[in-house]
């Protein structure tokens, strides 16, 4: 039954630990929409994305009202669009994006994210003219997401695609200058992405996927910390069992939530993903969380292993709350969106090296890391490499979302606004790794491969 | 189908009447009230039951978020089911 504890405690969250739904996502397949004649395909693309999501907007809102939580974000993920370009060789497949955009602004949603290609083992038709359309297509929309599996623990590393996406991202940091390179923060470069992730700028629709479902992404840094605050003298695993606990009730509202708008909306519900998702809003971060622990600050020593306990038992406790769990699920180390990560990166405790051991035991990677504008596109591709044997070896996902500040240095800042926050340059090794790059070819897949 | 209606602020007269007015003239019933007055802290927790609601219940949410804005006072008006999941297996 229910007791004054419990509700008040559940409103405490809302109110003043910032606690809320970080995104309902509408996974849509677009694969009935390929069509020869590219102006075919993006009507239909517009159409079946409108008559699926037209009502998720007013549909989130009524959920918001009903259980008086917030939730931020409603977005649609769709089909890798290579796919759909694969079709279409001869056309520009930015005419997909604007297509896109249009559904966006129709629907009222937040981001679409699938302006994806899956090059893990090699090109197919279409990947090769959509990877190279993405900083176009970035420039000339806003609502717009991209991403691009350049890895797998089955199939190795596309060492091809790794220089080109390099390339990429400096190219779209360079189109967007004028507007603190907004380009590269919606393009992430994944190896083993996921099919049903809700969170962006990752999200895109797997083909493994029903034709349409719900997936759900909480919230909650500031839940975990404040509950973290009251035990100051605990040991480590009595903060692993609060860490559980409190996770279990972020899930099951996550749960709750993702369940009444599948009933709302009439479509099956797929996964919650239990990510920690840090906002720039203070009392938000994950960072913090980790100073909680007993760091001084986020990146010193002791900051790797802080992460790898807080990620298992952020699973442990979701993991129990939810009927089907999936997409990242694990704790989000987004530079630019998590207060404690800028103070630590201005103060220079947070470092690249230190991220990238971060990320071997948490959810995704290298994320939203604003690096100096001359830095050039192998090194790029170098930092993606690295990032892509961490996942590729331990099985698991990570991405590289980093920005080149275009005209910038180390000790200045790009301002993304919203939940992209604000990020200051961070330096990288001046040192070539060009003639790495240049060899192409592909990375075996590692012994961990050979499962069967 | 059961909503939990929350007011905490500073005590002045006439706090349960106008709340429960609101329930009336939306035709829910109240369940079961909790209530104190800690110094001049007022809290109350009221369980109501909104199966006869005669509008939406987003309508109800805004009428008590509104009372809430005209007395100083903070009202949350949240459906059963986020309490009930949160804190029971």
């Amino acid at each position: 039954m229910l007791n004054v504890y419990n509700i008040l405690e559940t409103i405490r969250m809302i109110q003043d630990e910032c606690l809320d739904i970080r995104t309902i996502t509408m996974g849509i397949s677009l694969l009935d929409c390929i069509d020869t004649d590219i102006d075919k395909a993006c009507e239909k693309v517009y159409n079946k994305i409108v008559s699926k999501a037209k009502n998720l907007v007013p549909v989130g809102q009524q959920i918001e009202k009903e259980y008086g939580i917030p939730i931020i974000n409603k977005r649609i993920s769709v089909t890798p669009i290579a796919m759909l370009a694969a079709a279409c060789p001869n056309d520009n497949p930015v005419k997909f994006a604007k297509a896109l955009q249009r559904a966006a602004d129709t629907c009222g949603v937040n981001f679409i994210g699938g302006y994806s290609a899956l090059v893990h083992k090699g090109f197919s038709a279409g990947d090769m003219a959509l990877i190279k359309s993405i900083p176009e297509a970035l420039d000339v929309t806003t609502n717009i997401c991209s991403s691009v599996n350049i890895g797998s623990t089955k199939s190795g590393i596309n060492m091809d695609a790794v220089k080109l996406m390099g390339q990429i991202v400096k190219e779209s940091a360079e189109r967007t200058a004028d507007r603190d390179c907004i380009g590269p923060a919606k393009l992430v470069v994944f190896c083993n992405a996921v099919e049903d992730n809700p969170f962006m700028a990752g999200a895109f629709h797997g083909v493994g996927e029903p034709d349409c479902e719900i997936h759900v992404g909480v919230s909650g840094p500031g839940v975990v910390r404040a509950a973290l605050t009251k035990y100051p003298d605990a040991t480590i695993n009595e903060i692993a069992d609060i860490i559980k606990k409190t996770a279990f009730k972020i899930t099951r509202m996550g749960q709750l939530v993702g369940a009444r708008a599948s009933e709302l909306l009439g479509v099956p519900f797929g996964i919650v993903d239990l990510s920690l998702a840090p906002t720039p809003a203070i009392g938000d971060s994950v960072a913090h969380i980790l100073e909680e622990m007993g760091l001084e600050m986020c990146g010193t020593h002791g900051t790797t292993a802080c992460l790898a306990m807080l990620n298992d038992a952020v699973k442990k406790g979701g993991v129990m709350a939810s009927s089907t769990v999936g997409g990242l699920s694990g704790a989000f180390i987004p530079v630019s969106e998590d207060a404690g990560m800028i103070d630590a990166a201005v103060a220079g405790v947070l470092s690249l090296e230190k991220l990238e051991a971060m990320t071997a035991v948490c959810s995704v990677g290298l994320d939203m890391i604003v690096i100096p504008g001359e830095t050039s596109p192998e090194t790029i591709s170098a930092i993606i490499a690295d990032e892509a044997a961490i996942g590729m070896v331990n099985t698991k996902t990570t991405a590289v979302r980093v920005i080149p500040a275009v005209g910038k240095k180390q000790g200045e800042t790009l301002e993304f606004g919203g939940l992209l926050g604000s990020g200051p340059v961070m330096p990288v090794k001046d040192k070539s790794s060009a003639k790495f790059i240049n060899r192409g070819g592909r990375i075996p897949a590692p012994m961990q491969s050979l499962k069967n | 189908m059961r909503a939990v209606v929350t007011v905490i602020g500073k005590d002045t007269v006439g706090i349960l009447h106008k709340v429960s007015g609101i329930c009336a003239e939306f035709n829910v019933n109240v369940i079961e009230v909790t209530q104190s007055v800690l110094q001049d802290m007022f809290a109350m927790i009221m369980l109501v039951d909104i199966s006869k609601i005669n509008a939406d219940f987003a309508e109800l949410v805004d009428r008590m978020d509104s009372l809430g804005k005209d007395l100083g006072l903070s009202i949350h008006t949240m459906h059963e089911d986020i309490f009930n999941s949160m804190h029971t297996i």
